[in-house]
């Protein structure tokens, strides 16, 4: 099983690197862009097969390491 | 006084901060983060600055994992005085030994420069050989000094005079370098002893280095 975790600075925590990316974007005309976030991703091959243990160990890994709860959210998903 | 100074792989401003605490007259000592334990002796102990474990997945957060990390953090709970400078500071921030964390930078370069720092709080076990509203002439050197902290925790730095140090022009008008929220430099936890800043003051020892102004600061470290 694959753990796919995706961590973005919270909403409110201004995204220096979205901001540049989106001004980027700008220069070269795309202009229909509300919004841009950069943010990590990282994947785990995990050698568990129970979807709920396997949940709340990266849960775990994610509080712990993968992400600072102070200024980052994350996600997980499991495939 | 005895200083001991951390190192993990990766750290490199160890031997500058050796090298300028030997100058004020402390002892000194190395202590490797595979160390269990540090010093039963020390006075003060160093977080340096540098860039442990490469800066990898986030600044200071692989550090924090350390087996010398435990008995940081319970010198601290003891009362013990602990200074985090530049990824030292980061370090204690993910340790959760200090409010907030450091963002990358607002305009995402390096910077490395001389830069003004105005004393906020002198109230505490660090900054007592300053004045408040003293100006200072430190060095600068981060790509993530920008400080963040939510409205909520702001408001209890700024209740509790844990902002000890904003970034100001020559003036002591805040010009601030990163985006940090409320061009924060350095602040301290709620017991005053434990206390970080992303400014170098050991490379602020002699006016041939550009400014002298870090003996001061250093000094007070060592004699609050």
């Amino acid at each position: 099983m694959k753990a796919i975790v995706n961590v973005f600075l919270k909403a409110g925590v201004l995204d220096s690197q979205g901001k540049a990316v989106h001004h980027a974007l700008d220069s070269l005309h795309f202009n229909g862009v509300e919004d841009v976030r950069v943010g990590k991703q990282i994947v785990l091959k995990l050698n568990e097969s129970d979807k709920e243990k396997a949940m709340a160990d990266v849960t775990k890994m994610c509080e712990e390491l993968l992400a600072n709860t102070v200024i980052e959210d994350y996600t997980i998903e499991l495939v | 006084m005895k200083v001991s100074i951390l190192q993990f792989p990766g750290t490199n401003c160890e031997y500058d901060t050796q090298y300028a605490f030997k100058k004020l007259g402390a002892t000194t000592q190395i202590v490797w983060h595979r160390s269990e334990s540090i010093p039963s002796d020390t006075d003060l102990l160093v977080v340096a600055g540098g860039f442990s474990y490469g800066d990898y997945l986030r600044s200071g957060a692989i550090a924090k994992f350390s087996p010398v990390m435990k008995a940081v953090a319970s010198y601290a709970q003891k009362g013990g005085k602990v200074l985090g400078i530049c990824n030292g500071f980061q370090v204690l921030t993910e340790a959760r030994l200090l409010p907030g964390a450091l963002k990358r930078n607002e305009g995402l370069h390096f910077i490395s420069k001389h830069h003004h720092l105005r004393v906020e709080n002198n109230d505490n076990l660090f900054l007592k050989k300053l004045n408040n509203g003293d100006v200072v002439n430190i060095p600068i050197a981060h790509h993530d000094g920008n400080y963040y902290i939510n409205e909520e925790g702001l408001r209890e730095l700024e209740e509790n005079g844990q902002i000890l140090l904003r970034y100001t022009d020559e003036n002591g008008e805040i010009k601030n370098p990163n985006g940090s929220v409320e061009s924060i430099a350095g602040v301290c936890n709620k017991e005053k002893n434990v206390f970080g800043l992303m400014p170098h003051p050991e490379r602020a020892m002699e006016e041939v280095l550009g400014s002298a102004d870090g003996v001061a600061m250093l000094q007070g470290f060592l004699e609050s």
